[in-house]
């Protein structure tokens, strides 16, 4: 007998029968394939193995009839030992296959976000209020003039590094075409486009009816080099060179031939079927020198205008990497942090490996500001940037913007079954397959994602008025707005904050 | 347009290359990165000296020609165009090419061919003439590398861990030595006298490049490394 056959389910599809009409909706909104109906008859029965608890089944029923809940089936499971240890031993003593998953990690790993606090001006430094007065969200991307220059008659020469230019502090996440489905993908790059900041295409390239929002796209490029070539370059507002990834330290990407069909494979410009492997290091890419080989090698092929960015997944020396690549002649560092987002990850690199983003941006920050190099670069924070709230306490420990890329998806209808890497969204996200990818509606996505933005922004000048202060630079690194809750004197350091009270 | 790289900034070079109409010349080169970046097609640059790292990274369909040794990363991510070397080229030679041809008169270094792949009307080919180091078409998914192994007859013209990863494409090799430590992922297979004739393009647009004769190629052996399908370079995932 299949050791799974002999696992509990994890969910209970509970229907019921006095409200269903066996209309059959179930059966065709399921991407998982739970709901059949009976061979032969008009009665419905759900296999209960396949859910996910995606939602979308109950979401759609005309009457109301379904509800997904945990299985009640006792499991036998101790403080050591879970119910998912046991399932997850299972699967593998039946497969020998390594455990994959999607989305950022569900482990309980400490959420410094939530043991911040903000500051707030009382009587002798007066709140502002943002309705009444202005509130610059403004952020510039980039290095800074190092140095001040006139010409001979005393005006400033003006040879700025390019920048990019974001109305507001938050940029969307880097996710590829081919993770997720192109209603997403033409969502993000509207979405983008109309609130002035940049979506970024991920490494599976840029799919040409797309190109017309490359004022508003970071074109990506890691080492399988997919979709990279002259035009696709300039096409973008500034350049990405992806070096590793919060949810998957030190792990390439794999999408698997079967996923690389149709517009897929033509956007990334290699043949229908193939795997499309990218091994988890570059290999011109060895040291701190090789990479400011390809970052200029990048700024030749875009003429010098625009900017690059380098993304690195936050590890154990984020510090002294980062330092590193400030001074590899990138524009801006993207850090993402353990509990970022993925289409499809092994389950052990995503649940284990890389640090939390607080403590990797506030020491990465402290470090560049150590080394008087911090205005080198522009530094991007990313992974389980929740609210604005999150994104205020961001900017003060160091970062010049943040990334979302689960806030993101979630607002254009994501239930986070963590279910990615089975390409079966039921909800059309992240998933190829067409009738699926046809229920996303590029439309309300943009405006979901356009409103989302909007209210966080609106939420960040709040909060930023509370402080008394009046403009996002103002904010920046500026670490006594913060305080810890129930932080270590370790944790207090590294964040470079002092305890509520103090 | 003549360029004398040895009294030009070395920044401005590059530069100086993209902005020229027409055929450019650079002589006396000495190191110099970056130059032919992204070449459109109907360019042609010529080079005379040692050019360095990143030499026609992303060409797009421009011709170049070093009559010299050429250092790392040369035609990384190529998309279309040509690039001729009048003696060898260093480390990860045509990593992740997607498209047109690099032909070496002589050796080749570690990770040359990496990753190279074909898409569409397009095949990249990577000619080698003599032997090429170690890590050779890692991650190959598509596309020719071609090593003939000029003057490296007593062994096999290529070191450890020759594709590697490889998913896609052929290395083919003339020589009579295939070395007992492949990799699991690739199998060596000799080529028919049909097969041979298949390549005859390649091999006269090696001769025709650096003036060698055919009878210093032909006859000879001739083996293809392709993908292992009964061991596929791919990880078995356990799915729930």
């Amino acid at each position: 007998m299949s050791l799974m056959n002999t696992f509990p389910s994890r969910f209970e599809v509970v229907r019921d029968m006095d409200k269903c009409i066996a209309c059959g909706r179930c059966v065709v909104e399921c991407g998982h394939g739970v709901h059949r109906f009976v061979k032969g008859t008009k009665k419905l029965a759900a296999d209960e193995r396949r859910c996910v608890n995606c939602y979308r089944c109950v979401a759609a029923c005309p009457t109301g009839a379904l509800k997904i809940i945990p299985n009640r089936q006792a499991v036998n499971e101790s403080s050591n030992w879970s119910a998912a240890n046991r399932r997850e031993i299972a699967l593998q003593a039946e497969s020998g296959g390594v455990l994959l998953s999607g989305m950022g990690t569900v482990k309980n790993y400490p959420l410094y976000w939530d043991k911040l606090l903000i500051n707030a001006a009382q009587v002798t430094n007066p709140s502002i209020d943002p309705l009444r007065e202005p509130m610059e969200t403004r952020t510039y991307l980039g290095r800074s003039a190092a140095e001040i220059r006139r010409d001979g008659s005393g005006r400033l020469i003006s040879d700025l590094p390019p920048h990019l230019t974001l109305e507001t502090p938050i940029l969307f996440a880097a996710m590829s075409y081919g993770a997720i489905s192109y209603p997403c993908h033409e969502a993000l790059a509207r979405a983008a486009t109309e609130l002035g900041t940049f979506y970024n295409t991920g490494e599976g390239g840029l799919h040409p009816d797309l190109y017309r929002y490359g004022a508003h796209t970071i074109v990506q490029v890691a080492s399988g080099r997919f979709g990279v070539h002259r035009r696709y370059l300039e096409a973008g507002a500034a350049v990405e060179i992806k070096i590793g990834q919060g949810a998957k330290p030190g792990i390439g990407g794999h999408l698997a031939g079967a996923k690389n069909v149709g517009d897929i494979s033509r956007t990334r410009m290699i043949p229908e079927g193939t795997d499309a492997i990218s091994p988890a290091p570059h290999h011109d890419i060895y040291s701190i020198e090789d990479l400011r080989q390809l970052v200029y090698s990048l700024k030749e092929a875009t003429r010098y205008e625009k900017p690059v960015l380098v993304k690195i997944a936050a590890v154990h020396n984020v510090a002294a990497i980062a330092s590193g690549i400030a001074r590899s002649g990138a524009d801006i560092i993207v850090i993402d942090g353990l509990r970022g987002g993925t289409g499809a990850a092994p389950t052990q690199t995503r649940d284990n490996v890389g640090i939390p983003i607080e403590l990797a941006l506030a020491a990465v920050d402290a470090r560049l500001r150590e080394e008087g190099i911090r205005n080198h670069v522009g530094l991007v924070a990313s992974g389980t940037i929740r609210n604005s709230a999150d994104i205020v306490k961001a900017i003060a420990l160091g970062a010049d913007a943040v990334a979302i890329g689960t806030a993101a998806l979630i607002a254009m209808g994501c239930h986070m079954c963590h279910s990615c890497h089975t390409g079966n969204c039921s909800w059309g996200i992240c998933t190829q397959r067409p009738e699926l990818v046809r229920r996303l509606d590029p439309d309300e996505a943009k405006a979901h994602l356009v409103n989302l933005v909007t209210a966080w922004t609106r939420e960040i000048k709040e909060l930023m008025g509370g402080m008394g202060i009046n403009s996002i630079e103002a904010l920046r690194g500026n670490r006594l707005m913060l305080r810890g809750v129930g932080l270590t004197d370790a944790e207090l350091r590294i964040l470079g904050v002092r305890h509520a009270g103090e | 347009m003549k360029i004398d790289a040895q009294t030009t900034d070395p920044h401005q070079l590059p530069r100086l290359i993209r902005q020229a109409e027409g055929a450019v010349e650079v002589d006396h080169c000495l190191g110099q990165r970056f130059l032919g970046t992204a070449l459109e097609a109907g360019r042609t640059l010529t080079i005379r000296g040692v050019p360095g790292n990143a030499l026609g990274a992303y060409l797009d369909g421009g011709v170049i020609e070093v009559y010299g040794n050429v250092q790392e990363a040369t035609g990384d991510t190529m998309n279309e165009g040509k690039i001729i070397i009048h003696g060898s080229a260093g480390d990860a030679t045509g990593y992740s090419m997607r498209g047109g041809s690099i032909l070496i008169e002589g050796d080749v270094g570690y990770r040359a061919g990496i990753h190279i792949k074909s898409y569409g009307d397009k095949s990249p080919v990577l000619i080698v003439g003599g032997a090429a180091g170690s890590f050779l078409g890692e991650y190959q998914a598509g596309g020719l590398i071609l090593v003939l192994g000029l003057g490296c007859e007593d062994r096999a013209p290529y070191g450890y861990f020759c594709g590697t990863g490889m998913h896609g494409g052929r290395i083919v090799v003339r020589s009579d030595h295939i070395p007992v430590n492949l990799p699991d992922q690739v199998v060596p297979q000799d080529l028919t006298a049909d097969e041979i004739e298949a390549l005859r393009p390649h091999l006269e647009a090696y001769c025709e490049a650096f003036g060698v004769p055919m009878s210093r190629l032909l006859p000879h052996r001739f083996y293809a490394l392709t993908p292992n399908t009964k061991s596929p370079y791919r990880q078995l995932y356990a799915m729930s």
